[in-house]
């Protein structure tokens, strides 16, 4: 053995020692910040009988083309075993233009299904049991149209606003950060958010209307630390939103989920998520005044993510997918998804899709993943990472609120994306000079690989399809009726009332998405980027 | 002494992930090049215009969520209406099947995800024609 033991540092800046015992936790007092699983903090997971219980939901993001193909795609997950939908829309949809805009062309249908009337989600929704099956809309910067489109198709399948359950991305602040579908500047799009918050806590008590987003700042290029104090700023300023309504924290806060990001060292990730459960629970009850346990449970899809994957030999990335879920169930995600194996190329094929959904039931029915809760736990290791994490994340949220001016001031002036481009690029010279070991790109490459992967294939003439179907809608509806639902959305805008139940009034006259947005815009404006960097 | 070259690494359309674009963007600055970028959203109209007005050599599209040959019939097609010519790359989430359908189109350089970023360097030091003496 060599005298000279080899350094190790995560991903998160931390050093790793090669032994750790019981020393490495004295000063912390295990009763108190582990606790029980059920019980505050939380660290151990928020059911005390977590997946003993009920194992994780599983619901992969899906959607393509048009609205009947999705279709068909939901109901093969479904018939395999998938107990929830992740909707994935087009890039047009998700930045509020119709199928018809010049903007959209050759993007239709392509990442997402295409959504331009209320016609399109009642067919994409046609037949799927919405009163059973929780669907989560990938849908942020007109997520208020969108949600509205759910609860009209929910009632037209006979489920009541008041009775609806699911889950809207809706998250603005992070798709400036990461991701990019943003439309409006960032006040206009808080007070959307705003306003469907206060719309569900008063009236769809049981949906979830924001699920705060690490995954994509993560995915831009953030650590592990970045990725949870980034949202956790983020999921403060939310809450801010709904107490300013005049909401109690207890009657809404409890319904705000999060959705994070899994790549790089399984402990380091079992470890964030234990940290970030343990320090929601203290934010909530410390700087909220929460009450309610069910308000300070930090509630997650955690999923495996894109920026893991090589496109080099894409089969090892069925392996890293399996890990992937291995770390999301140590870690008691309430809900995972996973990357499929394709998707350094293009959205999952069916077959990739459902290897990923066979995965997930491979750890559930298999591996023993769901016999006892929080297997990890009291591990000296991932205890003190545990602990160490937390610290960090705390001093990074720190960091933001007394360099920054707070995470809002930090977007709308480019800073945040700034500081996660400058970490990618620090993360991909490592992976450039191999410092960060990956295998296929940088370990064992295989130069005369042919990358003959099955890929799904986009189909132009679906715009056509989509096109011709809102213009056939357009022509049967009461364009009086449209008209002034859409005024009505106009003038809820500008006099500050609540948007959503004029959303909900012109979404049911079959206004098109590119007209709420383009009324939305002639009140908002639309974001100026800080492209600095 | 001449001038570093000058690129301009241009988001067009709706896709949103720009994390290539803009670590590529750091990388060639790093390698001496000046770079501009243009940020999210942009039409190829908006995107030719600022590399006629800053008058690049290189004109590099980043896109992921597929669109890569209708944007770049567009570009192509834009460029040679007002007679500009810069080098083109493209790079982002390109199947290998598609890296000869842009070059059909006129592209110069595919650098799909993964690339290296001295071999996008060392391409455009070869294709830029030294620039003269300003």
């Amino acid at each position: 053995m060599s005298k000279e033991v080899r350094q190790v540092l995560l991903e998160s800046g931390i050093a790793v020692k090669p032994v750790y015992g019981p020393q490495d936790l004295s000063g912390d007092e295990p009763q108190r910040s582990i606790g029980q699983p059920g019980e505050f903090p939380f660290t151990r997971g928020i059911h005390p009988l977590m997946y003993r219980a009920r194992p994780f939901t599983m619901r992969q993001y899906a959607g393509f083309g048009t609205p009947e193909e999705t279709n068909e795609r939901f109901k093969m997950l479904i018939a395999n075993g998938q107990n929830a939908l992740n909707v994935a829309f087009d890039l047009p949809t998700q930045m509020g233009l119709d199928s018809n805009d010049p903007r959209a062309e050759g993007e239709v249908g392509r990442v997402g299904i295409a959504v331009d009337t209320l016609a399109d989600m009642e067919l994409a929704f046609d037949g799927i049991p919405i009163s059973e099956i929780s669907v989560s809309l990938t849908v942020n910067a007109l997520a208020a149209p969108i949600i509205a489109m759910y609860f009209v198709v929910a009632q037209k399948h006979g489920v009541e606003q008041s009775e609806v359950r699911g889950t809207a991305q809706n998250d603005i602040l992070k798709e400036y950060i990461g991701r990019g579908a943003w439309v409006f500047p960032v006040e206009p799009a808080l007070r959307m958010i705003g306003d469907t918050i206060e719309f569900c806590a008063r009236h769809a008590p049981k949906y979830y209307p924001v699920s705060i987003c690490g995954y994509h700042i993560r995915e831009s290029g953030a650590d592990p630390i970045q990725e949870i104090a980034y949202a956790y700023c983020i999921a403060k300023e939310y809450v801010r939103l709904g107490i300013d309504r005049g909401l109690g924290v207890d009657d809404f806060a409890g319904r705000l989920s999060f959705n994070f990001d899994i790549f790089g060292n399984l402990f380091e990730q079992v470890a964030k998520f234990r940290a970030a459960r343990r320090l929601w629970a203290k934010i909530m009850r410390d700087e909220f005044d929460a009450r309610d346990l069910q308000t300070m449970k930090m509630k997650m899809i955690a999923g495996g993510g894109g920026g893991g994957l090589t496109i080099e030999q894409p089969e090892n990335n069925i392996v890293r997918g399996a890990y992937y879920a291995l770390i999301s169930a140590l870690s008691g995600a309430q809900t995972m998804a996973l990357c499929s194996y394709d998707e350094a190329y293009t959205i999952p094929t069916e077959k990739a899709a459902l290897i990923s959904l066979r995965t997930m039931q491979i750890l559930v029915e298999e591996m023993g993943l769901c016999d006892t809760v929080d297997p990890l736990a009291g591990s000296y290791y991932v205890e003190w990472l545990t602990n160490e994490l937390e610290r960090r994340i705390v001093a990074e949220m720190e960091r933001v609120e007394n360099e920054w001016g707070g995470i809002v001031r930090a977007v709308e002036d480019g800073l945040v994306q700034r500081e996660v481009s400058h970490q990618a690029w620090k993360y991909e010279q490592g992976l450039q000079d191999g410092s960060i070991p990956k295998v296929g790109l940088n370990r064992y490459r295989m130069e005369e690989e042919e990358r003959q992967v099955e890929l799904h294939t986009y189909r132009p003439e679906q715009a056509e399809a989509s096109i011709r179907r809102t213009a056939q809608v357009v022509s049967s509806r009461d364009s009086q009726q449209v008209s002034e639902a859409l005024e009505a959305v106009r003038q809820a805008a500008i006099n500050g009332h609540n948007t959503m139940p004029s959303m909900m009034r012109a979404v049911s006259s079959y206004a098109t998405l590119g007209e709420i947005t383009g009324v939305l815009k002639e009140v908002f404006g639309e974001f100026q980027e800080p492209v600095g960097f | 002494m001449s001038r570093p070259i000058k690129v301009l690494i241009a988001k067009p359309g709706l896709d949103g992930h720009d994390r290539g674009a803009k670590v590529a963007s750091l990388a060639l600055r790093q390698a001496g090049f000046e770079v501009l970028y243009t940020g999210l959203h942009q039409t190829i109209e908006q995107i030719v215009e600022a590399a006629a007005q800053e008058d690049v050599d290189v004109v590099g599209l980043s896109i992921l969520s597929g669109a890569h040959i209708p944007y770049t019939e567009k570009l192509m097609a834009r460029l040679e209406e007002i007679g500009l010519r810069p080098i083109t790359i493209v790079g982002g989430n390109i199947p290998a099947a598609d890296v000869a359908r842009l070059r059909a189109l006129g592209v110069d350089g595919v650098f799909p995800t993964g690339s290296r970023f001295d071999a996008i360097a060392d391409f455009l030091r070869a294709r830029v024609q030294a620039p003269q003496p300003g």
